[in-house]
């Protein structure tokens, strides 16, 4: 929501620079696709895929005041379908040597594009039955209804042997999830979520989020908006399992435990909750440190004592980030605001009007 | 009470809500006419609220009916009265904080733009021309209340009296036919409270509206109601004219007690 007038006469520069940036990026991208070796081109894509699924987790948590904690059951449950909708007869063979996979799925082999949408469609559905009786609780109580009915996704996988080959998992999915693919999903999300956030329809979610007892008076059927945001987050955290599926091209249950939806609350809670750019901002920083910091886990020599390789302590950095965060920046690295350009421009000359491109 | 029916606007018959044990308001019967000023007072926890609440279906009636134009609106889900054309502002304040003066009340005109989620986001042409409108008749009204400089501000950071203010506009914009208001001079000194009700009588007249308004000093909607309900205790003690509730043993009563 671009202000008064002396803004829209800024306008076209602003948007000069978003081009230019977008540009710029899109060059990098190309040069990483060329130049990086495997694993930091790697690094560089989960990027993307962490970007999607912060996201799709901020429009619960952040933009909607829904505290849910089921997101990685909803990105199993897209990481499996897309996983069984590509994999090939043969492929599948190999992979259910315990029980044989149902005759259905045996001899369905679909492309990529088509197999991520039904992954996303199918997560969506499964988010759409969960969230009709669960989202009737508030608060801590749907945190922990959520966090159940993650679980028992996860569950339900590991039994369904003949269907998702239980604990065994799965093994060599197609590498679908290419640098091209999984940015452009990035784009698209961040465009949707922008979109989405400066429309009507993304008012009635925030004015859910801040008071619900007033949106109602106000005529916004609440519960719809609930159920819709539910399901359209677990569209997008479907979407985003299936590219994770993808780029590991390994998948078993263990995978998708609270753990999971943990780290992904750790990228939008540091990048601020209801925030479009922190949680890009900070799934590009998180999922680049998590790599980074990743000799702390190995044995280290300190000269004067050796240690064995504590597996782990990449997750105490990140608890004392969080709680410095929490300590110092209470609502999160961007607090509920959006990047704009102003607020660059502010960084360096100390100007007294207000920034920020407040949607 | 002498409205015939075609020009009844908010009714009830019989309204009881109970919480447990608790009966808050018991056997509450009410009758509103077109474009009248209704005023329900009562001491502090005489079930005031409650009844509002019921009318505007935050709570089920454990008995009873409520018929908004001879249309039984009991049971119905607060944002299906608020499209029949109830809207309400609250006791407490509830402005949406994170949001700026004009977005509370482009809130209340998501309603009337009537998009879904993919039409809006996706900003098609349709969803584009009832946005434009929706935000000129948001300026407008908060051009007709004086807020319209402050339409960038953040809601909450509004001096107090505004808020009210921004509460009652944010209720105007939902175009209601009936406007039921919750206290709106709580916290404000006689002067302001004055300047309220001038304000209030200003609306009716300006939207063609009927308005029922909880009042929780007597003498502040003296001037502006022309038919008041006393609640004592959930039970209706008194209706009737301004003066003849003044004059009211039982109402005396319920404010100042007895010896």
């Amino acid at each position: 929501m671009k202000q008064n007038t002396e803004s829209k006469k800024a306008l076209p520069k602003r948007k000069q620079y978003t081009i230019i940036a977008l540009a710029a990026f899109i060059v990098f991208a190309f040069l990483a696709n060329m130049f990086f070796d495997a694993f930091t081109l790697r690094v560089f894509n989960l990027c993307a895929i962490y970007i999607v699924l912060a996201l799709s987790l901020n429009l619960l948590n952040g933009f909607t005041g829904l505290f849910s904690l089921g997101h990685a059951g909803f990105m199993a449950v897209g990481a499996y379908v897309s996983a069984l909708l590509t994999m090939s007869t043969q492929l599948k063979d190999m992979n259910y040597f315990l029980e044989p996979i149902v005759p259905w799925l045996h001899h369905v082999t679909l492309p990529f594009l088509p197999a991520i949408i039904i992954a996303g469609l199918v997560s969506g559905f499964v988010g759409f039955l969960i969230g009709s009786p669960v989202l009737r609780l508030r608060d801590d109580y749907l945190a922990i209804a959520t966090l159940g009915f993650g679980e028992i996704i996860r569950v339900l996988i590991t039994n369904a042997q003949s269907i998702t080959n239980g604990a065994q998992g799965l093994k060599g999915l197609p590498r679908y999830s290419t640098t091209f693919a999984v940015w452009v999903t990035a784009g698209l999300v961040v465009l949707f979520m922008v979109l989405l956030m400066r429309s009507s329809y993304g008012r009635a979610l925030k004015a859910v989020r801040d008071d619900e007892l007033a949106a109602e008076a106000m005529g916004i059927n609440v519960f719809k908006v609930k159920v819709t945001s539910f399901t359209m987050s677990s569209f997008l955290a479907g979407i985003g399992g299936a590219l994770l599926g993808h780029m590991i091209t390994t998948i078993d249950p263990k995978m998708f435990t609270f753990m999971l939806t943990f780290n992904i609350l750790l990228i939008v809670v540091l990048g601020g909750i209801g925030s479009i750019s922190g949680s890009v901002i900070s799934a590009i920083v998180v999922t680049i440190l998590m790599e980074v910091l990743r000799f702390l886990d190995e044995p280290m020599n300190f000269i004067i004592f050796k240690t064995d390789g504590l597996p782990g302590l990449r997750m105490v950095v990140f608890s004392l980030l969080l709680m410095i965060i929490i300590i110092y920046r209470q609502r999160g690295l961007m607090g509920s605001k959006e990047f704009s350009w102003d607020m660059l421009t502010g960084l360096f000359v100390k100007r007294g009007h207000k920034g920020g491109d407040h949607v | 009470m002498s409205e015939t029916s075609s020009n009844l606007m908010l009714s009830t018959s019989r309204l009881s809500m109970k919480f447990g044990g608790l009966t808050a308001v018991n056997d509450f019967n009410l009758e509103i006419g077109k474009n009248e000023i209704v005023g329900l007072i009562g001491p502090n926890g005489a079930g005031k609220t409650t009844a509002f609440n019921v009318i505007t279906g935050m709570y089920n009636p454990s008995e009873g009916k409520v018929f908004f134009q001879n249309r039984d609106i009991t049971g119905l889900k607060p944002h299906s009265i608020t499209a029949l054309g109830i809207a309400r502002t609250f006791q407490n304040i509830r402005l949406f904080k994170e949001m700026s003066v004009l977005e509370n009340v482009l809130v209340a005109c998501h309603m009337s733009i009537k998009s879904g989620m993919f039409a809006s986001t996706l900003h098609l042409p349709g969803y584009r021309a009832r946005e434009a409108d929706a935000r000129r008749f948001s300026m407008e009204l908060l051009e007709k209340v004086g807020l319209s400089h402050l339409a960038y501000e953040k809601g909450t950071s509004l001096p107090y009296g505004q808020q009210r203010r921004l509460e009652i506009v944010r209720a105007l914009a939902t175009k209601p036919k009936m406007l039921l208001l919750d206290e709106p001079a709580a916290g404000m000194n006689p002067q302001e409270s004055l300047e309220l009700m001038k304000f209030i009588r200003k609306i009716r007249d300006e939207f063609d509206l009927t308005i029922f308004l909880i009042e929780h000093h007597m003498q502040v909607v003296m001037g502006v109601c022309e038919h008041m309900y006393v609640l004592d205790y959930g039970v209706t003690i008194a209706h009737g004219d301004p003066a003849s509730i003044q004059k009211n043993p039982k109402v005396i009563e319920a404010y100042l007690g007895v010896d």
